[in-house]
């Protein structure tokens, strides 16, 4: 078998001078962690500001006559998406299941759309093919995320910290003229900045100079997004999963279900919208293990009589709980916290059971301040 | 004196003048896993073959084996591991030691690795 060469992103460099332990990830070579190490980077950023660069997500963008052609592809509001706001969406197939979960922001003269590093080939494709998208290929991402991102952005941006939680702005951070989001994948308040790749290091740089902001790799990043309750695609969702499976419902806004202005005309559509009403056989549920050691995804699930009643989709260790976390679908009758459940792992069971996700509080920055 | 043994798969076995030997994982290897987050030790009076798997360690990223690296009986293990896994990323060689076994055979240390075979093999 040949590989291919990895990609790298605009802050490699960087990456390396930090002293990151780097790894193949979806073409990329990228920094799973820091010296620091994945729990401390972790805490850092439930306690302070971590920056991430997820430079290996593809961005694209669309022209705004592009709004009807992308909601063919998705159940969401895009019509009803107002400038400067942004909102997280999946694409479907005709089963119902989830082809890749995404952001659409409307910027106001264009719509900027941020998909999954290993997907791009597909999101891209489908994009340009009914939507015209253009793909950003000479821009990275930065994430800033934690309880002083927004005290950050207050000092070198402060029209970013003026947005809320899923809104949006053009500005300029130093001398990069950037996109930017509060929004994140750590359940913590934060920053997507899109920028220009070249500009890139420098702003990083900007951020890492900035007190409270440390580096964090794409494993601090999974267990937080773990215990936010945050699904990533290719385990807790795919194509076999309808978002209604994966309790994503609250995406399909009232304007695409039943009875709502643009009711269906997305793929799968006859298999999710009775969903929402009638439930399904499983149900995404949050899984805590009894003990110290996580469990993984792939491991089965047992009832009280042993049998197999569903399976992890993630699980790992989640620092700010101080516990094992995990994800699965269960029988829906299942699916409610307090649930005993066994989990077989190694031939051996352990104990666990069904919990409310997510495991840590959002804390999103909803309101403006009066 | 003491006698430092390394493995192929990165625990090593250091024997005391009693002829007991205590096991753990290298530095390189405790480095490979990251944060370790659990350690299921083996119990006492457990008897192991060389190459068993005699523990598991949970890391932030994965599990992986600690494979004993002589047969012989688990006399003693490191219960401080249960509240504090973080020794071994700490002090993989002292405080983060798994557990002690009485050795059948001392001559299947002869061909495991000295430490400087080790540090050659792992700095590769």
């Amino acid at each position: 078998m040949t590989e291919a060469p990895l990609l790298r992103t605009a802050l490699h460099a960087l990456h390396r001078a930090l002293g990151a332990r780097m790894v193949a990830f979806a073409g990329y070579e990228m920094p799973v962690q820091y010296p620091a190490g994945i729990l401390a980077e972790h805490q850092h950023t439930r306690t302070h500001a971590s920056l991430f660069d997820v430079s290996h997500m593809g961005q694209a963008r669309l022209a705004l006559a592009a709004a009807a052609a992308l909601e063919a592809l998705v159940p969401v509001d895009v019509l009803g998406l107002a400038a400067g706001r942004q909102r997280y969406a999946f694409f479907t197939n005709e089963t119902g299941g989830i082809l890749d979960d995404l952001m659409i922001s409307n910027a106001g003269d264009h719509y900027f759309v941020v998909v999954n590093a290993a997907r791009k080939a597909h999101d891209f494709a489908l994009l340009a093919k009914h939507c015209g998208a253009v793909v950003l290929a000479d821009r990275a991402l930065l994430a800033l995320q934690g309880p002083l991102a927004a005290q950050v952005m207050q000092r070198l941006a402060p029209g970013a910290a003026a947005l809320v939680f899923m809104q949006t702005a053009a500005l300029k951070i130093g001398s990069a003229a950037c996109f930017v989001s509060r929004s994140g994948y750590t359940g913590e308040d934060g920053f997507e900045i899109s920028v220009p790749a070249g500009e890139a290091e420098r702003l990083a740089k900007l951020l890492l100079a900035q007190q409270g902001v440390a580096p964090a790799g794409l494993g601090a990043r999974d267990s937080l997004r773990l215990e936010a309750g945050l699904c990533l695609y290719g385990h807790d969702i795919d194509a076999s999963t309808t978002p209604v499976e994966a309790g994503l419902e609250w995406a399909i806004q009232k304007a695409r279900r039943h009875g709502g202005a643009r009711a269906g005309g997305f793929p799968g559509a006859d298999v999710i919208l009775p969903q929402i009403e009638r439930g399904t056989a499983r149900r995404r549920a949050g899984i805590l293990p009894e003990g110290r050691a996580p469990l993984r995804e792939g491991e089965t699930l047992l009832d009280a009589e042993g049998r197999r009643v569903g399976r992890l989709t993630s699980g790992g260790f989640g620092a700010t709980v101080n516990a094992p976390v995990a994800m699965a679908y269960v029988e829906s009758p299942l699916a409610r916290p307090g649930t005993e459940l066994a989990a077989v792992v190694r031939g051996r069971t352990r104990a666990c059971r069904v919990a409310a996700l997510p495991f840590v509080p959002h804390r999103y920055y909803r309101e403006k301040t009066p | 004196m003491t006698t430092l043994r390394m493995t192929e798969d990165h625990e090593w076995i250091r024997i005391d003048a009693a002829g007991v030997g205590t096991v753990g994982i290298t530095r390189f290897a405790q480095e490979q896993l990251g944060d370790i987050v659990f350690v299921e030790l083996p119990t006492v009076g457990r008897q192991l073959a060389q190459g068993e798997d005699a523990a598991v360690i949970e890391s932030v990223k994965a599990a992986a084996e600690c494979k004993s690296p002589v047969s012989g009986t688990v006399t003693e293990v490191n219960g401080a591991l249960a509240e504090e896994p973080g020794k071994v990323n700490q002090d993989p060689t002292g405080a983060g030691w798994f557990f002690k076994i009485r050795l059948e055979d001392a001559k299947q240390l002869d061909a495991l690795l000295d430490e400087a075979a080790y540090q050659a093999k792992t700095a590769k």
